[in-house]
């Protein structure tokens, strides 16, 4: 019995600080309609901030307090609002996603690079206490919390009672809340939907910031994974809330806490269960709220009931193609390619890098067909490549199977895998597809990989080069052609398939799902076909990344690296084969490039994540749009000198008139008419 | 029996109800319009006839099925073909593209390879079928266009083709002419009386626009605050008291 109270004391405090962090997160998602997953990173911010401050330059407690919590906490909110979300305000949810994910990836490394990249210890609360953070004791019968847990306490109180009373009866609450109905339908009430905006962000960066530095104390060490796991947790309450009610979340964020606390205290603690289950309660915890909570069930992304008023976004770079631009395109790539293949093959260092981005290059494939193709954001295609790399090395090192047919069988593993798991999660749809992906994601690598018979526990299983037809590809060379001749046929299936019918279906859907079901498109078919061809790409990527680094490896498919695949490919094309070939190509070279010149490597993940604020302007991807614009800026050229030596064609009145119009009506109209 | 049969449809938002108990019959091949002003629940019957919406209450009855709880594709493939008020088109697509697309849907499911390898690309029948449509509609000379360049006229064109791609009994229109000017409106009657007569395809059309209305259909329901207060010939409803009173107040 005693043991049961102080579990669950110890529990509550945790789970006031992942309620803090959910509550900010339903601000923002209900002000700006961003489900901000760089809540953990920007908590972050303020732990460090608070931890450099106080603990290494020995500031008192209040003005460290103040420079962490009250000065950097709103500032970062502040200056997310202002130079990126402000902007996408009306912005497809799929943009929103995007950016949030690239600040996910780009923020704990900027941190990092300021403070260093080491995890630190030795952090103290803002409890006053002479005898260090632990002790200070509250007694409560034989019970006892140290003023650390009490601070949370209080500090979770304060931001409750204070948010509910905001809400409530303050003007600026009630504007809140008239914001997240509709932007536009308040704007033209005449409230300014970007000052409330930005004070929603403000506030709920303050309690993130809060959350960090109440948070860090309880870990006793400040690093980056704590923080960004700490986004999962808290997106796990705020689920239980519905991604709307402030007392439910709370309630989540206790129990979750309590429930960690109990696993803690009852489960052996050297034993499988307790090293895999109980930091992986708040994933499990996600994924089976997102699939059973009655309150998310069936739930769409919120519509604005005047989404249709702004003009639709200027088409894509995509749509001025012709047969002269396709072909430009592929003896550009052609030429390319005839100078990368010689160089990659001068070296054995430039060999390996090369093969690996080939074989990146066909994981990212995956991407193209998930996204690109059927625009969902998945968040564990690297799980995929896991199961494919786990599949190749146990058949291998189990059943002496050809390593080969193992790679195969791992890619139609994962593809298996992704039919079942398409089947509850598709129909979540949008944020919740990708939030129910990352759950899975995170479970897989902390319950599952762990284990013997999947990630090989504490030793990596080898997996050996395959050898068949007479050749050896233990062979870098020849292993080399063997990844080039699978991305080429793996890039031909993914063109088929995109020109064939599902291809058709997947277009027509991401234009609008309810006029392709209006016309007989089974919209989860296609995207369980989809979601399924994804996996299997993935797992055979994987498979061979195993055979290529020689050990299926869990780190190499951890899934926070899945994270920035997927915020790198988004960000450089993910429509086109050639984006992920890119985007495959420029996660070494950009690597390689940092390294030579003497520039910290944590800039390649800040740069693309910062990279991903374009996607909210360029769907098709940066690199691919600007590629379009300057190849049809050449034929245009071409073009005209070609008609300078012809004989001048009469300009047709109706191409002139073609261009110009949108299919948007002009919103005076469309106010009055629903 | 009647080609569709909607009986006592209800449906609650939050707070409103946004249908309240609304019957209404379709005959195969006519003509029949929906009236009423603003927020009288027209779009909302319809989101329910095609099961975008989940009604409350009543039950949908076509050609002698009771589709209530039928998922939308299942219905499209049974013969419902729709535009919408607020213009849904696939970006990125060509117009030809979201006839043939649609031509391809409302056939249902070829096998899983066939479906996703580029072995059933439009084959010369379906584009000639395609073409015939666009012809119909005086599209052909954009068929090729990229759907971004079509303005709002054509895009509901293109609309109403894709429907008629999916060989409808019965199409439903939501406000086809608003955006529309004069003489794209009159167009648009045209083009829509040519296809229910020559097609035999039934119509169920919602319009603000009474003349629109009166030179089209035969038989007029007027949907009022969710609930119906009037049917019958277009001469008829139209000379109503209550109707006048209620609808055409607004407008005359
Ligand atoms: N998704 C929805 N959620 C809440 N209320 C809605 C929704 N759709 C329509 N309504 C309400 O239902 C009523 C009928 O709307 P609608 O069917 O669009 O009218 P009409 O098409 O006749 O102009 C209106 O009061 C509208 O505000
Ligand atoms: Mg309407």
């Amino acid at each position: 019995m005693t043991d049961l109270i102080t579990y669950v004391l110890r529990g509550i405090p945790f789970g006031c600080v992942f309620a803090l962090v959910a509550i900010g997160l339903v601000l923002t998602y209900k002000t700006s309609g961003v489900f901000n997953l760089a809540f953990g990173a920007q908590a972050y911010v303020s732990a460090a901030v608070y931890y450099d401050t106080h603990v290494r330059h020995k500031w008192p407690i209040i003005p460290a307090f103040v420079l962490a919590v009250l000065v950097f906490g709103p500032l970062v909110g502040l200056v997310l609002d202002r130079l990126i979300f402000r902007f996408m305000r009306t912005a497809p949810h799929v943009a929103r996603l995007v950016a949030a994910l690239g600040l996910l990836v780009a923020i704990p490394q900027l941190v990092n690079l300021w403070f260093g990249q080491s995890p630190s210890f030795g952090v103290e609360g803002i409890w006053p206490s002479s005898q260090g953070s632990n002790f200070a004791v509250y007694h409560f019968g034989d019970y006892a919390l140290n003023g650390d847990q009490v601070a949370t306490l209080i500090a979770t109180a304060v931001v409750v009672i204070g948010l509910t009373a905001l809400f409530r009866f303050s003007d600026i609450g009630l504007r809140m809340r008239a914001v997240v109905e509709s932007a536009r339908m308040t704007e033209l009430s005449g409230i300014n939907a970007g000052r409330v905006g930005t004070i929603a962000w403000m506030l709920s960066s303050l309690v993130a910031g809060l959350a960090g530095v109440l948070l860090a104390p309880l870990f006793a060490q400040v690093s980056a994974t704590n923080f960004t796991v700490l986004i999962v947790a808290a997106i796990a309450a705020a689920a239980f809330g519905g991604l709307t009610s402030i007392p439910l979340t709370l309630l989540g964020g206790i129990l979750l806490g309590v429930a960690q606390g109990l696993l803690g205290g009852y489960l052996p603690p050297a034993s499988v269960l307790a090293q895999g289950l109980r930091p992986s309660l708040p994933f499990v915890a996600l994924f089976l709220l997102l699939i059973f909570w009655p309150s998310l069930r069936n739930r769409r992304e919120v519509t604005d009931p005047l989404a249709g008023v702004d003009p639709p976004p200027p088409g894509l770079a995509a749509l001025e193609r012709s047969r002269g631009l396709t072909w430009a395109t592929r003896i550009f790539a052609l030429i390319v390619l005839a100078i990368a293949i010689p160089f990659v093959l001068s070296s054995n260092y430039w060999l390996l890098l090369g093969t690996e981005a080939v074989i990146l290059s066909t994981i990212f494939l995956s991407i193209v067909v998930i996204t690109g193709m059927a625009g969902q954001i998945s968040l564990c295609q690297a799980t995929f490549a896991a199961i494919g790399a786990f599949t190749t090395a146990q058949l291998v090192s189990n059943y002496h199977v050809s390593v080969m047919i193992t790679i195969l069988a791992g890619a139609a593993m994962a593809a298996v895998v992704g039919a079942l798991l398409a089947i509850p999660v598709l129909r979540l749809g949008g944020i919740y597809l990708a939030l129910a992906t990352f759950a899975f994601a995170l479970m897989f690598e902390s319950v599952l990989v762990p284990l013997d018979w999947v990630g090989g526990g504490a030793n990596p299983i080898k997996v050996p080069r395959p050898k068949f037809a007479g050749i050896d590809f233990a062979n870098n060379k020849s292993f080399f052609f063997l990844c080039i001749a699978i991305l080429a046929v793996v890039s031909v299936l993914v063109i088929f398939v995109r020109g064939g019918t599902i291809g058709r279906y997947l277009d027509a859907l991401r234009g609008s799902e309810t006029a392709a079901q209006a016309i007989g498109v089974n919209p989860t078919r296609a995207r369980i076909i989809a979601f399924s061809l994804s996996a299997g790409i993935a797992g055979l990527g994987g498979g061979l990344l195993a055979t290529q680094t020689g050990i299926a490896q869990p780190a190499d498919y951890n899934s926070f690296l899945g994270l920035f695949w997927v915020v790198l490919v988004v960000t450089l094309g993910s429509r086109t084969v050639e984006g992920a070939v890119q985007a495959g190509v420029a996660f070494y070279v950009v690597d390689e490039i940092l390294k030579r010149i003497g520039i910290n490597q944590s800039w390649q993940p800040i740069l693309f994540g910062l990279g991903a604020m374009t996607y909210a302007k360029h769907p098709e991807g940066i690199l691919e749009f600007q590629k379009r614009q300057s190849l049809a800026f050449v034929q245009r050229h071409l073009d005209r000198m070609k008609r300078r030596g012809a004989p001048a064609e009469p300009a047709g009145a109706d191409e002139a008139g073609a261009v110009a119009p949108t299919p948007a009506q002009p919103s005076s109209e469309r106010v009055g008419a629903d | 029996m009647a080609l569709l049969e909607a009986r006592d449809i209800s449906k609650r938002f939050a707070g409103i109800t946004a249908l309240d108990d609304v019957s209404l019959d379709v005959e195969a091949g006519e003509p029949v319009g929906l009236i009423g002003p603003n927020g009288a629940g027209k779009t909302t019957f319809f989101n329910c006839l095609l099961g975008l919406l989940r009604p409350d209450g009543g039950r949908v009855v076509f050609d002698g099925r009771n589709i209530t709880r039928m998922p939308v594709y299942k219905r499209a493939r049974l013969g419902f073909g729709r535009t919408f008020q607020r213009i849904e088109l696939f970006s990125g697509m060509t117009v030809r593209d979201h006839l043939l697309v649609a031509e391809r849907a409302h056939r249902g499911t070829a096998s899983l390879w066939k479906d996703m390898l580029n072995l059933s690309r439009a084959t010369t029948e379906e584009i000639e079928k395609a073409d015939a449509t666009l012809e119909l509609l005086g599209l052909l000379d954009y068929a090729n266009r990229p759907i971004e360049s079509c303005g709002l006229g054509r895009g509901r064109l293109v609309e109403v083709g894709r429907a008629l791609m999916t060989e409808p009994k019965l199409l439903l229109l939501d406000e086809p002419s608003s955006g529309l000017d004069r003489v794209e409106t009159e167009e648009l009657v045209t083009t829509l009386q040519s296809v229910q007569r020559e097609r035999g395809t039934a119509i169920l059309l919602v319009e603000h626009d009474v003349e629109m209305v009166q030179s089209f259909v035969s038989r007029l329901y007027v949907l009022d605050f969710g609930t119906l207060i009037a049917s019958g010939t277009t001469a008829e409803v139209l000379g109503d008291a209550t109707v006048r009173k209620a609808y055409l107040g607004e407008y005359v």
